[in-house]
C-alpha cells in the first residue's frame, strides 16, 4: 500500500469524519431542514424522526434507553451539565464530590467552579499506573458525598479506570457516578448498565462524527438521576438541555455511533496490534518508557517519555509529515509541562520528553512503519546535540547537580 | 496537550528551521583545559538545558571555537547554535555584549520563545566567566534578566 503523507496521528484531539457519517448529514442540511421541535408540520416531523433514530443509535453504543440520551454541544458541556446540574439538583443531600487529578480540564474547572459556589471537592491522587487506588476513594466518600466522577479512559496516556469498581463503590454508598467517556465511547465496549455508569458525558468528532455535538447519558431507573438544567429556554431534552437541535450534526453523531458499534470488534484488536507495534518499535531506543499501565488501556494511545530529548524539539524534527502531541508544553506561557504525567509521578523532566501517539481508523501499517523510522532518527539525532545525554552516557547523576531554576 | 504539530510549524521562522536541521557547532571542548570555558544553563525541569563552550586564544584573547549542546524545542537549539556561530573570531569582551534581543530579531522568535534567547545569552556569560575564573580574573556580574 501506498504511503499517505502528512500522517495524522493526533486523533485523541480530534477524528476526521468518516465519509459515510457525511453521507448520512448532508440531506438534513439542505432539503431536510426542519426543526425537530416544530410538531404541526412535515418538515418538523422529518427532522424529530431524524434524531429519534439518531437517539437510538447513540443509546445502543452504550447499552442505553434512548430517553437516557440529552444531546449536548460536546463532551465539555456534558461535563458541565452532569457535575454542575448534580450539584445543584442534590444540593439537599449534599455538596461533596470527588474527582480526581487527572481528569480533563472540563471536568476539573468544572469542579473548581463548584467549589467558588461553595462545595467541597477531592482530587484523588493517581497511582504511577495512572489507576484510580479504589481504597483511596473510599476513603474519600463522605455522608455528604453526592457525586462521584473518574473518566473512563485517560486522553492523555489511555489508562482506563477501574470504572466497575469505582460504581460499585458509589452504589454501595448511595452516591452517582458520572465518568467522562469521551475517549473510550466508540474504541472499547462500554455498556451502562454492566458498567454501573450513572451520567456519562461523551463526544462524536472522538468517534469519526462531527464537531460540535455530544451527549451526556443520564439514568433513568436504579436510581433516576435527575440534572438541573444549565441552559434554560424552550425545554428540549426532557427540560434538561434547552436549544434547537443540531440535527445534521446529531445525525452524524447517530451514524458515526452504528459505525463504531459495527466494527469496535476488529478495529480494536486492528488498532491495538498497530499501537502494539509503534511501541515495540520505538522502545528498542534505549531510555524510553510508556507513561501509564499498558495492562488497561484504549487499544490506540501510546505515551512514551524519550529522555533527555524535549518533546517539541523532537516534533519539530517530524512535524512536516507526522501531526502528533507532546506532554511538553514549551508553548504555553506557563511552561508547565502536562498535569496528567506530573500526576503520575513523572518529573517534568520526563513530561518534558514525552510523545502521545492517537491512532484511528484511517492509520496504516505503513504510516506506523514511517513513524517509527522517523520518530527513532530524530530522538537518536537530538541526543547527539543534548547535553544531558552527554552526562546520562558518563554516568553523571542528573538529579545531583545543583540547575539553576529560572 | 497543547502544542500541535501544525501551530509549531506556523511559530517557527525559516531560520530557526535551519538551524534545527543545520546546527551549527554542535560538540564538546575538553572542560579541563585553562583556556576553555563552559556554561551550563537552565533545568530539565524547565524544558531547556544549554551549555555552551568557548575556546579562547590565550595571546589574543579571541574565542577561537565555540560548541554547544541543548536540550530543547527548536527555538532552544537554533538560540545556541546562532550564539556559537556569533562567538567565533570575537573576542572575549566583545562576546560579552552579545545580548538576548540580538538573537530575538535574527531568529524572529514568537514572545513565548524569548526566554530561549536569554537561556542563550546566560550561557554566553557563564561560559564566559568560567573562563575568566579558570584564568584568575573576577567573574563579571551583571543584572539578571527576568526569564
Amino acid at each position: 500500500m501506498e504511503l499517505n503523507l502528512p500522517i495524522y496521528l493526533d486523533n485523541n484531539a480530534t477524528t476526521p469524519m468518516d465519509p459515510r457519517v457525511l453521507d448520512a448529514m448532508i440531506p438534513y442540511f439542505t432539503e431536510k431542514f426542519g426543526n425537530a421541535a416544530s410538531r404541526n408540520h412535515s418538515f418538523g416531523w422529518v427532522a424529530e424522526e431524524a434524531v429519534d433514530y439518531a437517539r437510538e443509535q447513540v443509546a445502543k453504543l452504550i447499552g442505553a434507553d434512548p430517553k437516557e440520551i440529552i444531546f449536548t454541544s460536546g463532551a465539555t458541556e456534558a461535563d458541565n451539565l452532569a457535575i454542575k446540574g448534580v450539584y445543584e439538583m442534590y444540593a439537599s443531600k449534599g455538596d461533596h464530590i470527588i474527582t480526581c487529578t487527572t481528569e480533563h480540564k472540563a471536568v476539573l474547572d468544572t469542579c473548581k467552579h463548584i467549589e467558588t459556589l461553595g462545595g467541597h471537592v477531592t482530587y484523588l491522587p493517581v497511582q504511577a499506573d495512572g489507576l484510580v487506588d479504589l481504597a483511596e476513594l473510599e476513603k474519600a466518600i463522605t455522608p455528604k458525598t453526592i457525586l462521584i466522577a473518574i473518566m473512563y479512559g485517560n486522553n492523555e496516556t489511555g489508562v482506563i479506570q477501574p470504572i466497575r469498581e469505582i460504581s460499585q463503590l458509589a452504589r454501595k454508598h448511595g452516591v452517582l457516578f458520572f465518568t467522562d467517556g469521551t475517549q473510550a465511547v466508540g474504541k472499547v465496549p462500554v455498556d451502562v448498565n454492566a458498567d454501573g455508569i450513572d451520567l456519562m458525558a461523551f463526544s462524536a468528532h472522538k468517534m469519526y462524527g462531527p464537531k460540535g455535538v455530544g451527549a451526556l447519558y443520564v439514568r433513568r431507573k436504579n436510581p433516576r438521576v435527575k440534572v438541573t438544567s444549565q441552559m434554560d429556554g424552550g425545554g428540549h431534552e426532557r427540560g434538561m438541555r434547552s436549544g434547537t437541535l443540531n440535527v445534521p450534526a446529531i445525525v452524524g453523531f447517530g451514524k458515526a455511533c452504528e459505525l463504531c458499534m459495527n466494527e469496535m470488534e476488529a478495529e480494536s484488536k486492528r488498532l491495538s496490534k498497530l499501537r502494539d507495534k509503534l511501541e515495540q518499535g520505538l522502545l528498542v531506543l534505549e531510555e524510553a518508557y510508556v507513561n501509564g499501565t499498558p495492562e488497561h488501556r484504549l487499544p490506540h494511545t501510546a505515551n512514551i517519555s524519550f529522555k533527555y530529548v524535549e518533546g517539541e524539539g523532537l516534533m519539530m524534527g517530524f512535524n512536516k509529515n507526522i501531526a502528533l502531541s507532546s506532554g511538553s508544553a514549551c508553548t504555553s506561557a506557563s511552561l508547565e509541562p502536562s498535569y496528567v504525567l506530573k500526576a503520575l509521578g513523572l518529573g517534568d523532566d520526563l513530561a518534558h520528553s514525552s510523545l502521545r501517539f492517537g491512532l484511528g481508523r484511517f492509520t496504516t501499517e505503513e504510516q506506523v512503519d514511517y513513524t517509527i523510522a522517523a520518530v527513532k532518527e530524530t530522538v537518536l539525532k537530538l541526543r547527539e546535540m543534548s547535553p544531558l545525554w552527554e552526562m546520562f552516557k558518563e554516568g553523571i547523576d542528573l538529579d545531583k547537580i545543583e540547575w539553576a531554576h529560572h | 496537550m497543547s502544542t500541535s504539530a501544525n501551530q509549531n510549524t506556523m511559530a517557527y521562522s525559516d531560520k530557526v528551521i535551519d538551524h534545527y536541521a543545520n546546527p551549527k557547532n554542535v560538540g564538546t571542548l575538553d572542560k579541563s583545559k585553562n583556556n576553555v570555558g563552559t556554561g551550563l544553563v537552565g533545568a530539565p525541569e524547565c524544558g531547556d538545558v544549554m551549555r555552551l563552550q568557548i575556546e579562547v586564544d590565550e595571546v589574543s584573547g579571541v574565542i577561537r571555537d565555540a560548541k554547544f549542546k541543548t536540550f530543547g524545542c527548536g527555538s532552544a537549539i537554533a538560540s545556541s547554535s546562532l550564539a556559537t556561530e556569533w562567538l567565533k573570531g570575537k573576542t572575549v569582551d566583545q562576546a560579552m555584549a552579545i545580548d538576548n534581543m540580538d538573537i530575538v530579531e535574527e531568529l524572529n522568535l514568537p514572545p513565548v520563545k524569548i526566554h530561549c534567547s536569554v537561556l542563550a545569552e546566560d550561557a554566553i556569560k557563564a561560559a564566559i566567566n568560567d573562563y575568566r575564573v579558570k584564568n584568575g580574573l573576577p567573574e563579571l556580574v551583571e543584572e539578571k534578566k527576568a526569564h
